[in-house]
């Protein structure tokens, strides 16, 4: 029986946000090759969390490894209030949990209903709950009309769609989606993301692995990023912001010595010259953007354009993964 | 281990199997041949030879004999293409991401491949024997089957021959990623139960109900063994990591 002391205070954790994934110094070693490396990550109920890595950087191996799938080498990792190294409570995880791997594997003899409904008797849903259930994802991935026919004849973005309704049957409390968008044509992974954002929507709390930048960015309220270890994590706006400063490009008649100077003068900012392009960093573009365009044109400038840069999630991105190499 | 999730595992198969062709062919060729084939020898033997069907007497048991081999043959394929099969269409891992055990997986799988072949196996046997009753009984004055040796080959050692022919296979499966070396090795199971053929044949032993009877002590306890060895050679972690 749990304390008093220690209900109160996870029932104050869960007010805060509770994690439900909660790893720490998880390790996993093939042989000699490690694949991940001391990860150590916390993902809060309801919370999207996108987990970014080149290929072979661990990404699958640590969802596989949270899922109860495969065995950790050392570290701790609950998934809810499971450990992961406990054989008991792997089984028990796999209850919580639903997974969309990265080859969705299907069974194309099935029909799209079949293969719902074989998930679901293995995931001991009441009859009533897996027609209800099925029905549901079907009709909301526009797959109902075709529910009597074989997975096999679907579209490479039906399949996932199916897939992700698969992981979900049971009503799981934790979504695990690696690469669901991988080898779709943009169509496809559109129609894929749309959904996920639904489910973003009903507050589900998703690990999504994926090396799709703009994807992590649209869907992920955190984001790590992940090379064997893990190099970063917050969200992706703290992650942009941890490049520093903005780029002012100033587009010229023409770009000549004497107005690089010019601009480097200012507080000794960083100027790139590309063409006829200035490109400057800066810290506050409002404040700072007239002194600028004064300079240029003191030093005989002639502006055609100003315009604005802000470093994105993949900037943010290549310089983690970067730091590494 | 629960018996509920191992039956959800058997029916899926079934539904899979239902749409393979070449394993239906299996179904229904193998012991439709063997059915109709060894009656067309004895009949041929009787009308050019002029042999008497009394004579060919031990001939009916050694027939009798080659439906264990066929209750052994039969799974091989689908054995193997039920492990094979979800490796190659990368469905193990979902199936796994599931709370059921591998003890179910495997029970439940061995349950599908075990059914439809021992129901093809008495297909083909019960055709065999209408056929050589209608064919003999005239000469034998008597109808020859159904009888103790018959028995006990069809419905003690035949289903033995059958799971250990499935257990085998799905043991190979489990280690190797394509069907047909995992029945190639499958194939090897036929070999003792040949032996033992060519034994009686040529009278070192005698292919009757108490050999047979013998023979199914052994087959039981193998049978049992080679369910928990399959359980301890399912290494998810393996499998998973050797898929990709």
């Amino acid at each position: 029986m749990e304390s008093d002391q220690m209900v109160i205070f996870k029932a104050i954790i869960r007010v805060g946000g509770y994690a439900l994934i909660d790893a720490e110094n998880l390790t996993k070693k093939f042989g000699e090759l490690t694949a991940v490396d001391g990860l150590t990550l916390h993902v809060e109920e309801g919370e999207v969390f996108g987990f970014l890595g080149p290929n072979g950087a661990g990404k699958t191996t640590t969802v596989r490894m949270l899922a109860g799938l495969i065995s950790k080498t050392s570290g701790e990792a609950k998934i809810g209030d499971y450990d992961i190294g406990n054989r008991k409570d792997r089984q028990k995880i796999r209850r919580i949990i639903g997974l969309l791997p990265e080859n969705v594997g299907l069974y194309e003899d099935l029909s799209a209903y079949q293969n719902l409904d074989f998930y679901g008797r293995l995931y001991k849903c009441s009859e009533e709950q897996r027609q209800e259930r099925i029905e549901y994802f079907l009709k909301m991935l526009g797959l109902w009309d075709k529910r009597d026919l074989l997975a096999g004849t679907f579209s490479k973005g039906m399949k996932q769609k199916l897939a992700i309704a698969r992981a979900l049957i049971h009503d799981p409390q934790i979504l695990f989606l690696d690469e669901p968008t991988a080898n779709l044509d943009p169509e496809a992974s559109k129609m894929v993301r749309d959904f996920i954002l639904e489910l973003k929507k009903e507050d589900r709390t998703i690990f999504l692995n994926t090396h799709l930048l703009s994807e992590a960015e649209k869907i992920c309220d955190k984001i790590g990023i992940i090379k064997t270890k893990l190099l970063a994590v917050d969200t992706p706006e703290k992650l942009i912001q941890s490049l520093g400063s903005k780029k002012t490009v100033i587009q010229l008649e023409m770009v000549n010595d004497a107005i690089v100077q010019a601009v480097r003068k200012l507080e000794s900012r960083k100027v790139e010259v590309a063409r006829n392009k200035l490109v400057i960093e800066v810290n506050d573009p409002i404040k700072e953007n007239p002194d600028i365009l004064n300079a240029v044109i003191a030093a005989g400038g002639r502006v055609q354009l100003v315009s604005e840069v802000s470093p994105t999630l993949e900037d943010a991105y290549i310089k983690f993964v970067r730091s590494m190499k | 281990m629960d018996l509920e999730n191992t039956w959800t595992v058997t029916r899926k198969d079934f539904s899979v199997f239902r749409k393979k062709r070449g394993i239906i062919f299996t179904w229904i060729a193998l012991p439709l041949a063997s059915a109709l084939g060894f009656p067309a020898i004895l009949f041929f033997l009787v009308m050019r030879h002029h042999i008497s069907y009394t004579q060919l007497i031990p001939l009916f048991n050694a027939f009798t004999f080659f439906f264990i081999m066929l209750a052994s043959g039969i799974p091989i394929g689908i054995a193997s293409y039920s492990m094979i099969g979800e490796k190659v269409e990368k469905t193990l891992e979902p199936l796994l991401a599931t709370p059921v055990t591998d003890g179910e997986i495997l029970l439940g799988k061995s349950i599908a491949a075990f059914i439809p072949s021992i129901a093809s196996t008495y297909f083909g046997a019960v055709i065999f024997m209408i056929v050589i009753n209608v064919i003999s009984h005239q000469q034998l004055g008597y109808y020859f089957y159904p009888n103790w040796t018959a028995g006990v080959f069809l419905l003690l050692a035949a289903p033995l021959a059958c799971l250990l022919s499935i257990e085998l296979n799905i043991i190979a499966s489990v280690r190797v990623s394509d069907v047909r070396t995992a029945q190639q090795f499958g194939g090897f199971l036929i070999a003792p139960f040949l032996v033992l053929y060519v034994f009686g044949e040529i009278g070192v032993i005698s292919l009757d109900a108490k050999t047979m009877l013998m023979v199914s002590a052994v087959l039981i306890f193998v049978d049992i063994l080679l369910f928990f060895v399959s359980r301890s050679t399912f290494r998810r972690e393996e499998i998973l990591t050797k898929l990709n």
